[in-house]
């Protein structure tokens, strides 16, 4: 059979040429339009200018750092929280299903639609969860408005919605390990915390590397849930790349929002591509 | 072993309770909220509503001379559209990038898989879309949704090709099939069980999608159900009763899918997340 023939190229065209004109083309021309002052029509050339101020103002060159510690810790928080849910939900329990179900739900609701929701139950003085603090005898922190835990309040509202594909990959992962390691595990007189670390854990190995993968690289990007929860603010304490690009973009500095969507690239490709490799090396097989 | 069975009880209990309490009353909190008058749903908190005012969700709807209605349409378009072409062009990459491997098909791969990683450049596709005239339409949008959802279901599909068996269609090309009949005839039904995974993460995906409309669909005539969402969200800040309505609206259609395809989903949600 004449492989060229038979599985001809022309089958690639229609995905090929999609993808090109509306991904790729907007991404290497990004590279050169972050050097420019432009509108859309015409451009002016200024070298490395956007970058300087990019990285000269306090205000955008902090949406860096924000990115950073929300992509790290979304990603670690949801890979712990979600291993002990997982494990929990493969124990014996009778309403696991339902728990489950429970569990799941928030990944098919929209970052808007919770964002709206939380920052209800965030509100500082009449907002559920400061009077749940009160009603122990805790004053509540004004969760969204205090510039040192907006962001952090966020992020904890990220973990609520993106814990739950975390904790499927996890329950896929617990499962599909053999039943015998357990019972040798068992014989040998392991306890249970034995087991989760000696067994379980290095056996999901593959589960881990890709919910690390994923969020982190969910948590570079992400945009929905800060812009409807905080907008960036207050002051800048929220603001992370993509806030910063949209931003840019809607008070009309096209270059600038060009080059911050450039400096996303530059740093999702030097974080997620060698962790991959890193993480891909040290997966066990079984 | 009494001791045992009494310990996965505790868990049973424990359990019910903090997942309830963390991921249950929030939606308890927005339903019961949506159904109060505007005084009470302002004082945010649980109780029942004194009032039951199922009207707040028809005043949403009319809202705006029935915005909202124009939203699903227009997302739902959205969706069905990005969808059509995505399986139509997914599915013949997956299927020979699957089967071939030479340069051409290599190099085609790597260049569609930076699309899982990467994030899209806004502006330069503005810029883009401005060339081809379809800046501000609906049928530009598809076009961007189905670029940026095209690695992955071409992921899945390649995933998939890997368990049908090559020798199908050697036999089929003895019988004299032509490449185009043996795709459509054989290889595309075969499919059927990832194309529904597909459909179903794309879908959700598409349809709960804010970023993308904001910056390539603005515009009143072609808002999507996301953006209608942020628009509310400035006019009724003060109205957390219309507000959680209009919440409620946009996420029943999910809810009643989720109920349905429960199982089907979260399978396919792994098994999406577990070959990536």
């Amino acid at each position: 059979m004449n492989k060229k023939k038979v599985y001809s190229t022309w089958f690639l065209v229609p995905a090929l040429t999609i993808f090109l004109v509306f991904f790729i083309i907007p991404m290497v021309t990004s590279l050169f339009f972050s050097l420019t002052v432009w509108d859309l029509k015409s451009f002016t050339f200024c070298g490395l200018d956007n970058f300087k101020t990019f990285f000269g103002e306090r205000s955008l060159s902090i949406s860096v750092r924000n990115t950073l510690i929300y992509a790290f810790m979304t990603s670690g928080l949801k890979v712990v929280i979600a291993f002990f849910i997982a494990l929990f939900l493969t124990s014996k329990i009778r309403t696991k299903n339902f728990l489950r179900a429970l569990v799941f739900f928030p990944n098919l609701v929209s970052a808007v639609a919770i964002g709206i929701v939380f920052k209800a139950l965030m509100h500082p003085s009449k907002g559920l969860i400061n009077a749940a603090l009160e009603a122990i005898g805790i004053a509540g922190p004004n969760w969204l408005g205090d510039t040192n835990l907006a962001l952090f309040s966020v992020i904890a509202v990220d973990v609520w919605k993106g814990v739950s594909i975390s904790t499927v990959i996890f329950i896929a992962g617990i499962t599909s390990i053999d039943s015998s390691y357990y019972e040798a595990a068992s014989i040998d007189g392991a306890t249970r915390w034995q087991t989760i670390r000696h067994i379980v854990m290095p056996l999901v190995r593959t589960s881990t590397n890709t919910i690390i993968t994923l969020s982190l690289i969910g948590g570079l990007r992400c945009f929905d849930l800060i812009w409807a929860m905080t907008k960036g603010g207050p002051g800048f304490a929220t603001d992370v790349l993509s806030s910063v690009v949209y931003k840019q973009y809607a008070s009309g500095f096209y270059g600038l929002s060009t080059a911050g969507n450039v400096i996303m690239f530059i740093l999702i490709a030097i974080i997620a591509f060698p962790l991959q490799r890193f993480l891909n090396r040290r997966e066990v097989y079984n | 072993m009494k001791k045992k069975k009494r310990l996965t009880l505790l868990g049973d209990i424990l359990g019910c309770i903090f997942g309830i309490l963390i991921f249950a009353v929030p939606f308890v909190f927005m339903f019961v909220n949506s159904l109060k008058d505007r005084r009470e749903a302002n004082l945010l908190n649980l109780s029942l509503p004194t009032e039951w005012m199922w009207e707040n969700f028809k005043e949403v709807i009319s809202a705006n001379n029935y915005q909202i209605l124009t939203a699903f349409k227009n997302s739902i378009i959205l969706t069905a559209g990005s969808l059509l072409i995505l399986i139509l062009a997914g599915s013949m990459a997956g299927y020979v990038l699957q089967r071939r491997s030479d340069r051409t098909t290599r190099t085609v791969d790597t260049i569609v898989m930076t699309g899982l990683m990467i994030p899209p450049a806004i502006l330069p596709t503005i810029w883009v879309m401005q060339g081809l005239h379809i800046y501000k339409t609906m049928f530009g949008m598809i076009l961007v949704e189905t670029a940026l959802q095209i690695p992955f279901t071409i992921m899945l599909y390649k995933g998939f090709m890997n368990t049908i068996p090559v020798e199908l269609e050697e036999a089929g090309y003895i019988d004299g099939c032509t490449r185009g009949r043996m795709f459509v005839k054989v290889i595309f039904p075969l499919l059927k069980p990832v194309t529904s995974t597909i459909i179903i993460l794309n879908a959700v995906t598409i349809f709960n999608d804010f970023t993308n409309p904001l910056y390539f669909l603005p515009g009143n005539d072609n808002v999507t159900v996301q953006l209608t969402l942020y628009n509310f969200m400035g006019r009724y800040s003060s109205s957390y009763n219309l507000l959680f309505a209009d919440v409620l609206i946009i996420t029943v259609p999910m809810l009643i899918l989720f109920l349905i395809f429960n199982k089907k989903i979260v399978d396919g949600m792994v098994a999406g997340a577990v070959k990536g």
